[in-house]
């Protein structure tokens, strides 16, 4: 397994997504969705996360990354984009930094931005895959996670081999929970100040179930079988970008799953969709109002500033946030956000 | 008109049943969301039975809305196809414990 651009694959380009996106017709727009419950425009409401995505280098290559992230990427975030996201940060009093990428702790000034970001009495998340925890260069990893009190939002997408291989790649099950037994016994997933998230991603084109419904087995099958305890479980909807966009279309299952989406459109989800308070960064300073909207590359749009050298926290804080088809995947059922579903 | 009996897209037209007999229909639709919904068993366990029954009928149409719906409720394909098994030993179960009766049979007529 390979990125769909070391593949020079016909959806590597954002430009070729979008194309694929807006090609499918469906019954309703995105926006005339939002206009029936009166969130068209959808605004930002502030900003109470600052997304910094240090890149698209990461050891795995799973089949449903929207970043199509892998080994063989090199984008990661340099030196001036890195101080320029810093001083922006520390010129405002957004209470979280959540650091992505990739795989973040890659990046040569993960460990040196999270002490900052800390530093400046930020609340700090870590949105890592497992394995790296376990890769021998990065062995002090979790303990310097540990030691800065950082909040870790660990992938997991079920609690079996089979299906987590599947979708992550050989062999990262047995990793993860290895990695996740090495963070229990530093104190994560029982020491309040220690937070242990994990997320599921469906292993297919469906739905995630009930957030409250799995969490409450996840938790007894991980206790019973490998003695892990966790905090809480994120359900999060694939959306329909890079390489999931790649397995739906080649699984015959791309109109259908976009038509499931759209079917299950909720109200009460569009209202607490993230990009409303977050501010997503790019690994080259631009700004998006979310993640997926950065890897289709559609910037943060209508006057507000489009780059971290033009930070403005007040403009950028009451943006209109620009929207797609994609979108239905954040407002189908529960609904779905970094932080799991938004809507019970 | 079809020339075949089953098509996949026709699980999407289930609605029309409710064009000739709307009261009927709406009655239907809200036992039928009733009876879905998590109660002394949770949703997933009653997907899961769902999906059994499904293959005790044999409705293709059940099969593909409550293979979906299964995952949507976290079930895992084990669970699934354990769910599966149930069905097919009730179904081999139900036509064995009938040879019961051919027994009787036989020995009424049999010296």
């Amino acid at each position: 397994m390979s990125s769909l651009q070391f593949r020079a694959h016909p959806l590597a380009t954002a430009a070729a997504q979008r194309a694929h996106l807006a090609a499918l017709p469906l019954p309703v727009r995105f926006e005339a969705a939002l206009a029936q419950t009166g969130l068209d425009p959808l605004r930002a409401t502030g900003i109470d996360v600052f997304q910094l995505n240090l890149g698209k280098k990461c050891n795995q290559t799973c089949r449903h990354c929207h970043v199509d992230a892998g080994p063989d990427r090199r984008e990661v975030m340099p030196d001036n984009v890195v101080d320029a996201c810093l001083a922006a940060l520390a010129s405002t009093s957004i209470p979280t930094v959540d650091i992505t990428g990739g795989a973040p702790e890659l990046h040569p000034r993960f460990r040196d931005i999270v002490t900052r970001a800390r530093g400046l009495g930020r609340h700090v998340m870590d949105r890592c895959n497992l394995t790296i925890l376990l890769v021998p260069a990065y062995a002090d990893l979790a303990a310097f996670l540990a030691a800065n009190g950082v909040e870790i939002v660990a992938s997991l997408p079920a609690v079996n081999s089979r299906q987590t291989d599947a979708q992550r790649g050989d062999g990262v099950f047995e990793r993860s929970i290895a990695a996740l037994q090495r963070l229990n016994a530093l104190g994560y997933g029982t020491d309040p100040a220690l937070r242990l998230q994990l997320v599921t991603n469906p292993v297919g084109a469906f739905l995630p179930a009930s957030q409250a419904a799995l969490e409450a087995d996840w938790k007894r099958e991980l206790r019973r079988r490998w003695g892990i305890e966790f905090d809480h479980l994120y359900t999060i909807t694939n959306m329909p970008i890079s390489r999931y966009l790649e397995y739906l279309v080649d699984s015959g299952n791309f109109a259908g799953y976009m038509e499931r989406l759209v079917n299950a459109y909720n109200p009460a989800a569009a209202a607490g969709v993230m990009c409303r308070n977050t501010l997503s960064i790019g690994w080259d300073g631009t700004l998006y109002d979310c993640d997926f909207n950065q890897m289709l590359e559609i910037p943060v749009n209508h006057g507000a500033p489009g780059s971290i050298f033009e930070f403005d926290a007040a403009r950028l804080g009451s943006r209109q946030i620009e929207v797609g088809s994609h979108c239905f995947g954040c407002t189908a059922g529960a609904g779905s956000s970094c932080g799991g579903s938004t809507a019970v | 008109m079809s020339d075949h009996y089953y098509d996949a897209s026709d699980l999407g037209r289930f609605a029309e049943m409710g064009e000739e007999a709307p009261e009927l229909w709406k009655k239907f639709l809200a036992w039928y969301s009733a009876v879905f919904a998590e109660g002394a068993l949770s949703e997933r366990e009653k997907s899961l039975i769902a999906l059994g029954v499904a293959h005790a009928v044999q409705c293709p149409y059940c099969i593909d809305a409550f293979s979906s719906g299964s995952l949507e409720k976290g079930a895992s394909p084990e669970q699934m196809t354990e769910a599966v098994h149930v069905a097919a030993a009730i179904r081999g179960g139900a036509s064995l414990v009938h040879g019961v009766q051919m027994r009787n049979h036989v020995h009424k007529l049999s010296m």
